[in-house]
């Protein structure tokens, strides 16, 4: 910084720095992450392109970075127990103004630091008058700075509707997060919030996105309305709720309000509050980790929550993902022959993934699949052997029990959550 | 086994594929440079010919659809890796079959060759993710870049569309060329870079505002860690090390 002579620059850019790192510290909690979904085009030789979206790069964490993920502000009239911006949480409070935002995203994005912007907020004052600034920001960024990035705005609970329209004319993407799976998890933490308040615009955008979607078949000239559409986020593990109840929530959300993703993010302990897990506790990863694989086993793999949770098994096993302990469930579909299988039943074998199964049904329309096929196409054999039949030498692994192949394939995995494989040498 | 040497270009490569047609050959071997001893055989080096190049794209065009050509091209463009012969094998099965080859997963050349394109594919992405801009005194936003495979040519249209308002250059410092958009057009340029310029991010010529952000960036990448979840190995999975030395975020502050 030799060339710079004025004393002011230096303290404005210690300000900007200084609310940056309280105001993107206290975003963090927010997992979402996505770019994608969206197809806004680079409209008169402005600024920038959304695609399929870009992580940037990843932090400390492993988690991408595609957006830039702040706060407006960290002021808030809630007291939220799970939550670091809570009103009664003693803490340096700060806010960006409309134009600090606007410049930051600008200048990040020029330099391909990120897809666009993701804004979230404490409530100052009241939800509209939070909502009014956030939906400023994002107008100003689209009709001023003509910047065609992704935009992704948390709608503040309980703002009019008016103001969820505009944000919808102006986001690629709005999210609200209910945070707590049940209502008496958020009547116990988040006294102030009440769920009607989150339902309603959920509701009003999901109603709105297929009204523009059907306008846009019969006319042509219709604006973009949430392209990238709506998610969620629900902390795991602050409450008592099962796995069973969050995956119960998580399909409400996807078939009602028709959502894009709902996010699973496990309770990183901020207070010593007695309500909820003390400082120090785990952070349960393993069991977010189960969660998304049995999302996305719900969403692209045809299962239903019943078949992986049946109310006799409220919980993921923990030392398997769900779609092997289904299939150890139900032994008796098993073993398919990949020569002949159907696309529904591939599906369900554990250890392959849907790119593998696109490989299988194509490749085997030129010739027999032997077990050296399968693995130069990149499946988990060390779980898949025991559930296939191919051409060539089949591995011996018939009539063993449920519990013999999990001891199996426990103990020749390495999977960074394994704990107790010491004990499997029974087997 | 004869080896065909070719002059590093694509149409050198086909040109090396004409002649192993023309001459019947089985058992040969296509590289970028001469081997030092050939046991059994002996080493062509292969005269580059347009015409004869042509025909042979032409004749893959017949039997490939554009994703099939590309995957042969991108596999050209992993120059680091060495791949002419299963590109060679890809080639003569794609000619040889009656039907398109292209999703022939029994093979194992077109199951290599899409690995090969999902690798050049995956390295394309990290530079559309990598690229860090630093904006020069001369109002351009420049990075320098040393990418695993010449992905230069993948990545072209991609900042084209993005960057339409801002003089941009694009630099492969491993292959000694780059791309340059002067708000119009995209060129390739080659830099002489001088003596000065070497310590390459210097602060020389870069905008007195470069700076700011590059902390601002910095300290952004910082606060939105969670500490209590760190996984530096799934951090280095996604961010390999070789590529630290030129991504803003993980130089120090």
């Amino acid at each position: 910084m030799l060339f710079v002579v004025n004393a002011n620059y230096f303290s404005f850019m210690e300000k900007i720095q200084a609310k940056l790192a309280i105001l993107a510290d206290a975003a963090k909690y927010d997992v979402s992450c996505s770019s994608s979904g969206s197809t806004r085009k680079n409209k008169d030789k402005g600024l920038g392109d959304t695609g399929s979206g870009i992580c940037h790069t990843y932090t400390e964490d492993g988690r991408c970075v595609s957006l830039l993920k702040i706060l407006m502000s960290n002021i808030c009239i809630y007291d939220c127990a799970y939550c670091v911006t809570r009103r009664s949480n003693d803490i340096k409070r700060t806010s960006f103004s409309v134009d600090e935002v606007v410049d930051l995203t600008m200048n990040f994005y020029r330099r391909n630091y990120i897809e666009g912007l993701f804004l979230s907020s404490g409530i100052m004052k009241n939800a509209d008058y939070t909502m009014e600034r956030m939906v400023l920001i994002a107008k100003k960024l689209r009709t001023e700075q003509n910047f065609n990035g992704y935009i992704h705005l948390k709608s503040i609970p309980g703002a009019s509707p008016d103001l969820m329209h505009a944000a919808g004319l102006y986001a690629d993407r709005l999210s609200m997060n209910i945070e707590m799976p049940t209502n008496e998890g958020l009547r116990l933490l988040a006294p102030d919030k009440k769920r009607e308040d989150m339902i309603v615009p959920i509701r009003q955008i999901t109603n709105e996105i297929t009204q523009y979607q059907d306008e846009r078949k019969v006319l042509r000239k219709v604006p973009t309305f949430v392209p990238a559409g709506q998610s969620t986020q629900v902390i795991v593990g602050a409450t008592g709720e099962t796995d069973r109840d969050i995956m119960k929530v998580a399909s409400a959300f996807y078939d009602k309000f028709k959502m894009k993703r709902v996010y699973y993010s496990g309770y990183v302990p901020i207070s010593n509050d007695n309500r909820l897990p003390a400082l120090g506790s785990q952070v349960p990863l393993l069991r977010e980790n189960r969660l998304y694989q049995a999302d996305w086993l719900q969403r692209f793999y045809g299962f239903t929550t019943d078949e992986l949770l049946p109310e006799t098994i409220p919980f993921f096993d923990s030392e398997i993902d769900p779609k092997l302990g289904w299939a150890l469930r139900n032994m008796s579909l098993f073993p398919l022959d990949i020569n002949k299988a159907d696309k529904s039943l591939l599906l369900r074998v554990p250890g392959i993934g849907l790119h593998s199964i696109n490989k299988i049904i194509e490749g085997r329309k030129f010739g027999q699949l032997t077990w050296d096929h399968l693995k130069k196409m990149g499946i988990a054999m060390n779980r898949a052997k025991h559930f296939i039949t191919c051409a060539g030498l089949s591995e011996p692994t018939r009539d063993l029990t449920e519990m013999q192949i999990k001891g199996l394939i426990l103990a020749g995995s390495s999977g960074k959550f394994l704990l107790h494989q010491k004990q499997l040498s029974i087997f | 086994m004869d080896v065909l040497v070719y002059d590093k270009t694509f149409e050198g490569f086909l040109s090396a594929v004409f002649y192993v047609y023309e001459y019947k050959l089985t058992d040969v071997h296509i590289c970028k440079e001469a081997p030092g001893t050939v046991m059994f055989g002996k080493t062509i080096h292969i005269d580059t010919d347009e015409v004869k190049a042509k025909r042979v794209w032409d004749g893959l065009t017949k039997k490939l659809s554009r994703e099939g050509l590309q995957s042969i091209y991108h596999a050209y463009l992993a120059d680091t890796l060495q791949e002419e012969d299963t590109m060679l094998a890809y080639i003569r099965h794609a000619l040889s079959s009656p039907r398109n080859i292209e999703k022939d997963y029994s093979n194992f050349a077109v199951l290599r060759l899409q690995r090969v394109d999902r690798m050049v594919h995956r390295e394309r992405h990290r530079m559309k993710a990598f690229i860090r801009f630093k904006l020069t005194k001369d109002n351009i936003f420049y990075d320098g870049i040393e990418p695993d495979f010449n992905v230069i040519p993948l990545i072209r249209e991609h900042f084209e569309k993005r960057y339409a308002d801002q003089q941009w250059i694009i630099y492969d410092l491993r292959r000694g060329f780059g791309i340059y958009y002067d708000l119009k057009t995209v060129q390739t340029i080659t830099i002489t870079f001088s003596e000065e310029s070497q310590g390459a991010d210097s602060v020389l010529w870069m905008d007195q505002n470069e700076a700011l952000y590059q902390t601002l960036w910095q300290q952004y990448f910082k606060s939105t860690n969670i500490a209590s979840r760190k996984n530096m190995k799934l951090h280095i999975r996604h961010v390999p090390k070789r590529y630290w030395k030129h991504l803003t975020e993980k130089s120090p502050m």
